[in-house]
């Protein structure tokens, strides 16, 4: 699984991402955890309000860190 | 006009003169009343103001505004853009995103610069803080001038024809479509997501409120009447350029800096003054503008820094002939 934080460094960004390890850890999940910062990435997606949550190419989430719960659901499916 | 703040005042009296036992008309006296009061309702404002507008940003995303916009020239075009700048407040970081992703869909330059201008310009947490301090008018006062300012600046830019400054990578960026379709929210979900943005702008503002509120409060209380009516009053020709000045590169946290401008204004700094500084402030700032440095080439960010300023030291020297 790959995962990808859209951000272009701000403080949310990086909480996300360091989230998002969090739940990776606690459920022992193995996955590649990316951050993206480059904007012709950012917006091929369609994302204009960071941060933003993408698994294996899917945008899962954008303008918000995400929820625990959230992150669960999609690391498990 | 009965004062919906009356509750808020009588908690900050009993509280100062009775539960701390401080006697009124006394330095101290002053300045604690001042600071409890103004905590308060900052804060209360604060929630309301967060939550009623984060549920509305809730239907207009930047998605869907740069639909609307896209390919549509004309002043009327400059107001929505700039209408929709007031309540999108995104954080810096967004702003580039955002402007590509106008570009993209065809927004005139202009069109897409009256809603960068405004929505750093006039933002709910400002105008929270701006209300509860210098009072509704005032603040009516602000967010009309800035989002006319948005207007304006924008069709001015747009008269320029400065597309070729844009950084040429722009251009080559195709926005995709598959990021999450807020449409489909409930109220419920919408509900959350603005008592989440509550949370989120009070968690990280409420320091510099109390901050500001204390340094304004000391002010309040100890510092003597009039005195900056006398070096920055009405009748000096240069206040208005000064302060401008000192605002624009500046980047603070304005829920800070508010409270001690109400402080400023009890001293004698007129109205008008004080809100250019506020809005030269909260309009540019240098990482804003080292932010925007890397889709606009530097004759661009010359000339939009350019108006900006001159439009603002202009609507100072208006506020203090009207106010």
């Amino acid at each position: 699984m790959k995962i990808e934080v859209l951000g272009t460094g701000c403080s949310k960004c990086k909480k996300t991402k360091e989230v998002i390890e969090k739940i990776l850890k606690q459920a022992g999940v193995e996955a590649e955890v990316v951050k993206v910062e480059d904007f012709e990435t950012i917006l091929n997606y369609g994302v204009m309000v960071t941060p933003a949550v993408v698994i294996d190419g899917e945008v899962k989430l954008a303008g918000k860190i995400p929820d625990e719960k959230d992150i669960k659901k999609w690391i498990t499916k | 006009m009965v004062d919906i703040f009356y509750p808020l005042q009588w908690i900050a009296d009993k509280l100062t003169y009775e539960v701390f036992g401080i006697a009124p008309d006394t330095n101290l006296g002053a300045s604690v009343n001042f600071i409890i009061y103004d905590v308060m309702k900052i804060f209360v404002l604060l929630t309301v103001m967060i939550f009623f507008i984060s549920y509305l940003r809730t239907y207009i995303t930047p998605e869907k505004t740069r639909k609307v916009l896209g390919g549509k020239k004309g002043l009327q075009y400059h107001l929505l853009a700039s209408l929709i700048g007031t309540i999108t407040p995104f954080c810096s970081c967004s702003s580039v995103p955002i402007f590509i992703g106008f570009v993209e869909a065809g927004v005139p330059l202009g069109v897409t610069f009256s809603f960068l201008i405004t929505s750093p310009l006039v933002n709910e947490a400002a105008v929270a803080a701006l209300w509860a301090t210098i009072g509704l008018k005032a603040t009516l006062i602000y967010v009309i001038s800035g989002t006319l300012l948005g207007v304006f600046g924008g069709y001015f830019i747009g008269l320029l024809k400065m597309e070729k400054y844009v950084a040429d990578f722009v251009y080559r960026i195709k926005v995709g479509d598959q990021a999450k379709k807020p449409e489909d929210l409930n109220i419920k979900e919408r509900a959350t997501i603005s008592y989440e943005s509550v949370k989120d702008i009070v968690g990280k503002v409420w320091i510099y409120v109390i901050i500001g509120v204390a340094l304004g409060g000391i002010f309040h209380g100890y510092a003597p009447e009039g005195i900056l009516a006398k070096y920055a009053g009405k009748d000096n020709p240069f206040a208005v350029p000064i302060a401008v000045l000192i605002g624009v590169p500046l980047y603070s946290n304005v829920m800070a800096m508010i409270p001690v401008i109400e402080s400023l204004i009890g001293k004698g700094l007129p109205i008008g003054t004080a809100l250019a500084f506020l809005m030269a402030v909260n309009a540019i700032s240098l990482p804003e503008i080292i932010i925007l440095k890397k889709v606009l080439k530097n004759r661009l960010i010359g000339a939009f820094v350019l108006i900006i300023t001159v439009s603002i030291i202009f609507t100072g020297y208006l506020f203090n002939i009207i106010l």
